[in-house]
């Protein structure tokens, strides 16, 4: 009963920002409901038994990904007047297409059943062991690879926006060893009384 | 009340991936909620995963929903490096602009 409620509550709220998200129309109240949408998620991961995805998701999606979102939101800047000019234009192929694909989804979720074959009998223990026990045996290279995933997008983040400095003066061997004595040094015999022009 | 199962979970999955979808559609020219949409879909992805992942009692599915959120990290990531670098040569992201490599 209370479990109801609470999948009731999350769900709906996660809808609803859902919803906001692509409606809003300042871009940071979208961040903001994207947020909000992630932690009701969490809720329901939580309400799953899957806590420790559940912390995860706020972790990296609230922690790193929306603020992110946000702090590119904030640093362009951009009218975002200017970018809502199509929104009724594409309102109506938008829900078309929405209707479409929701029709074919609800019509899968209802024909479909579940053999009872593929349930495995019910683990004991707590979700994050089991993870672990899995993550770091049979799946060990995916894990890698995804290791890996995130070190190319580190890479190539910092790749594109890094601008190398414009006003710093670094010191160049090369050229400081190339110098001679004919560039650099030139005697001049001063009259006495005159300066040097 | 009925008692919460598979298909209710499966359902708020359907409905937050076609809002994903929508979002898509009508925000055509601001690339931010573009990127902010597909986070949406992954997300209902994730729910799908984590929820058959629960009702059969296999972890696997919650390896894979570790596996789409790190690709969902690096692609927010990636996404909005190029629109900072676009937006620092162009001086807008209008998404209709970006035709310069039609050829």
């Amino acid at each position: 009963m209370i479990q109801s409620l609470i999948f009731y509550l999350f769900s709906v709220i996660l809808l609803l920002s859902g919803i906001m998200v692509v409606s809003a129309r300042n871009p940071v109240h979208a961040v903001l409901f994207l947020i909000l949408a992630f932690f009701n998620a969490a809720g329901l991961f939580l309400l799953m038994g899957a806590e420790f995805l559940a912390f995860i998701l706020v972790i990296v999606y609230v922690g790193a990904v929306a603020v992110l979102f946000l702090f590119v939101v904030m640093m362009l800047d951009i009218n975002f007047e200017d970018m809502r000019k199509g929104f009724h234009r594409y309102l109506p192929v938008g829900f078309a297409v929405g209707a479409v694909l929701l029709a074919q989804l609800v019509m899968v979720a209802s024909a479909w059943v579940m053999d009872p074959q593929a349930i495995s009998p019910a683990s004991s223990g707590d979700n994050t062991r089991a993870l672990g026990q899995v993550l770091y045996t049979d799946y060990f290279y995916p894990f890698q690879v995804s290791g890996l995933i995130l070190l190319v997008a580190m890479i190539g983040a910092i790749v594109l926006t890094h601008r190398p400095p414009k006003n710093v003066r670094r010191q160049n061997v090369s050229s400081q060893l190339d110098r001679t004595v004919e560039d650099t040094v030139e005697l001049v015999n001063v009259e006495s009384g005159k300066g040097v022009l | 009340m009925m008692v919460i199962g598979l298909s209710h979970y499966l359902t708020v999955a359907a409905i937050l991936f076609t809002i994903g979808v929508l979002g898509i559609f009508i925000n055509r020219r601001n690339v931010i909620v573009i990127l902010m949409s597909i986070e949406l879909i992954l997300l209902a992805v994730n729910i799908n995963f984590v929820a058959f992942s629960t009702f059969q009692h296999n972890v696997i599915g919650q390896i894979f929903t570790m596996i789409v959120l790190t690709v969902a990290a690096a692609e927010a990531a990636i996404g909005l490096a190029i629109l900072v670098v676009y937006f620092r040569n162009r001086g807008n992201i209008a998404v209709e602009d970006i035709n310069l490599m039609k050829g």
